[in-house]
Parts: structure tokens; C-alpha cells; sequence
């Protein structure tokens, strides 16, 4: 069970980080986009993308740094 | 430049110096072991690892490949953007002086007095202290690059600006010059900017996982691949900004380093 344990911590630590805010506002963000974009609202959703990721690190940044 | 010709370039790039950053603190962790134990164990754990490595790529790759595309788009594309903003992100805390700068000469030689003060590893001709730090130094940094290959080479695979290959021949080319300069240098490339080069990196992979994952969820975006130019220079922009923003007024350097205990990664 430690091995698992060890094993998936490793994984996320690989993956998400140490701000978590960053994977779950990417996934969020993601979901969004892909409302937007089968509403055939292409314009929102092509300008949300780039946006919407400023909008995530900017929140992951104003953490780090208020810390 | 083509956009497609504009893809691969970004590819090989961002594999390069990818593997470079990681390289050069691998090869920090080796010249310490080296050094303070026995240089046949420790090339020995270098070799493994790469082999290790290599065999990641290779085994991921064909896997990968059969994946449906738009799925493939949007799950990889996702973990390129989450691992591209990562990057960005701590190189931009680095660079406003929010986080130390990677200090390799102060790495080596905390790598260094650990390595002595372990006790002797050593059974028949092989030093296994020396081999497993070594080859964990190298597996775990050479990772992330592994991890950059799949990712960013699988997605290119897609729109046909590239592949695995070419994201691993960047890679290699790196580990290869590093590799070199390090024989004849005998010591920590303290002078390659480590920070710069992770900026360069970070916003690449954002830029192409937002492209990506976007293509994925349905996104059409104007002028196709085009508008890759148009979100890369967006990120770049908003990260030179953020650092120009949060910069601390109170931030002392010396020689563009900030003199500080040295945080882990």
C-alpha cells in the first residue's frame, strides 16, 4: 500500500505540481471552451482559451507570492 | 516560415533546451558522485538511465499513436499546458525574485558533502551508492524531458509539424552537448541561464497546449496554424509582464543571482 501510495504522490507531484489551482483552472478552462465552442459560439471560445489560461496562472501567481 | 516548418522548429527547440536545463542539473548530481566516489559506478548509473529513459519513449510513443486524435488532443494537449504552466510559473516567480534562482555550484557541493559523508556501498567491484544516485539523478530529470518528447511530439504528430522522433532528436542533441561540456568543463555549468531557458520552454508548451487541447474540445482557430504565432506572442507578452509586475522592489542579486537557501523543484 506505501509503494501505491508512494507511486501516485510521485505522479502527482510529476504532473500537478505544487499548485494545484493550475491543473484544476486548466481542466476547468478546457471544459468551458469545449461548451462554447459545440454551442457554435467559435469566437468566445477561441479568445477564452488564451485568456482564460492568463486568468489561471495569474491566480497560481497572486498565491505563490502572497505566501 | 510556413506554419508547419514554424511547428517543427518550436518542437526541436523546445525539446532542446528542455533537455539542456534538465541535463545540466543532472550533470551536477553526477560530478558530485563522480568526484567524491567512483566514476565507473556513477557512468555506469548515467548509462542505465538513459537506456531507462530511451526505453520510456519508446515504449510510450507507438501507445500513444493509437489513440483517437481528438482525445489525444485534448488529454495530452491538457498535460502539456498544466506541465507548460508550471514551468512558466516558476520561472516567472525566479525572475521577480520571488523564488531563488537553481544555484548549481551550491548544489554540487551539498551533493558532494552527502556523497562523502555515505557510507561505503560498495560490494565486489560496483559502488551502488554512486550508481543508484546517479542513475536517479539522471531518470527523474530526465523525466520531465521524456515527458516533453511524448506530449509535445505525439500532438505535432497530429497536425503533421513533427513527431516523437524529432522531439527526441532534440533531446538527444542536448544530452549529447551537454555531455561534452562537461567533460572538458570538470565542473557545474553554473553559467548556462537555466531561468531563461525555462521561460522560453514554459511558454512554448503553453502556448501549443492551449492550441492543442483547445483543436481538441472543438476550437476553430482563425487562420488554422497560423494562429500559433498569434498565442505565443500573447504568452510571452503576459510572462515578461507578470515578472516586470510582481518584481520585488527589495531584491538583491549577485550577478543575477538571488542569494538564498536553494529550493528544490
Amino acid at each position: 500500500m506505501t509503494f501505491i501510495k508512494r507511486f501516485l504522490a510521485f505522479w502527482y507531484d510529476f504532473i500537478v505540481g505544487d499548485d494545484w489551482v493550475v491543473a484544476v483552472g486548466v481542466v476547468a478552462l478546457l471544459t468551458a471552451a469545449g461548451v462554447l465552442a459545440h454551442a457554435n459560439l467559435q469566437s468566445s471560445a477561441w479568445v477564452l482559451m488564451p485568456v482564460g489560461v492568463v486568468v489561471v496562472l495569474a491566480i497560481s501567481l497572486r498565491r505563490a507570492t502572497a505566501d | 516560415m510556413p506554419a508547419l516548418a514554424t511547428g517543427a522548429v518550436f518542437l526541436v527547440v523546445s525539446a532542446f533546451l528542455a533537455s539542456t536545463v534538465e541535463m545540466v542539473e543532472a550533470l551536477t548530481i553526477v560530478l558530485a558522485v563522480g568526484v567524491s566516489r567512483q566514476w565507473r559506478s556513477t557512468l555506469i548509473g548515467v548509462g542505465a538511465a538513459l537506456v531507462a529513459l530511451a526505453a520510456v519513449i519508446a515504449a510510450l510513443g507507438p501507445a500513444l499513436a493509437l489513440i483517437p486524435i481528438d482525445a489525444l488532443r485534448v488529454v495530452v494537449g491538457a498535460l502539456l499546458l498544466i506541465f507548460g504552466l508550471q514551468w512558466l510559473r516558476k520561472a516567472i516567480l525566479r525572475a521577480s525574485g520571488h523564488m531563488a534562482l537553481h544555484d548549481e555550484g551550491a548544489i554540487y557541493q551539498r551533493e558532494l558533502a552527502a556523497s562523502r559523508l555515505a557510507q561505503d556501498g560498495k560490494r565486489s567491484s560496483m559502488d551502488w551508492y554512486a550508481f543508484t544516485l546517479a542513475f536517479k539523478g539522471v531518470f527523474l530529470e530526465g523525466l520531465e524531458v521524456a515527458f516533453i518528447v511524448l506530449t509535445f511530439g505525439a500532438n505535432a504528430a497530429t497536425d503533421g509539424t513533427g513527431s516523437i522522433q524529432l522531439a527526441a532528436a532534440g533531446a538527444a542533441i542536448a544530452v549529447v552537448l551537454v555531455t561534452i561540456v562537461g567533460a572538458i568543463a570538470r565542473q557545474p555549468l553554473s553559467r548556462v541561464p537555466e531561468n531563461t531557458m525555462k521561460f522560453v520552454v514554459g511558454a512554448m508548451l503553453t502556448t501549443f497546449g492551449i492550441f492543442w487541447s483547445g483543436e481538441g474540445v472543438g476550437v476553430v482557430w482563425p487562420g488554422q496554424d497560423a494562429a500559433i504565432l498569434g498565442i505565443v506572442t500573447f504568452v510571452f507578452l503576459t510572462a515578461l509582464l507578470s515578472v516586470r509586475t510582481l518584481q520585488r522592489p527589495d531584491r538583491q542579486t549577485l550577478g543575477g543571482r538571488v542569494p538564498a537557501a536553494v529550493t528544490a523543484e
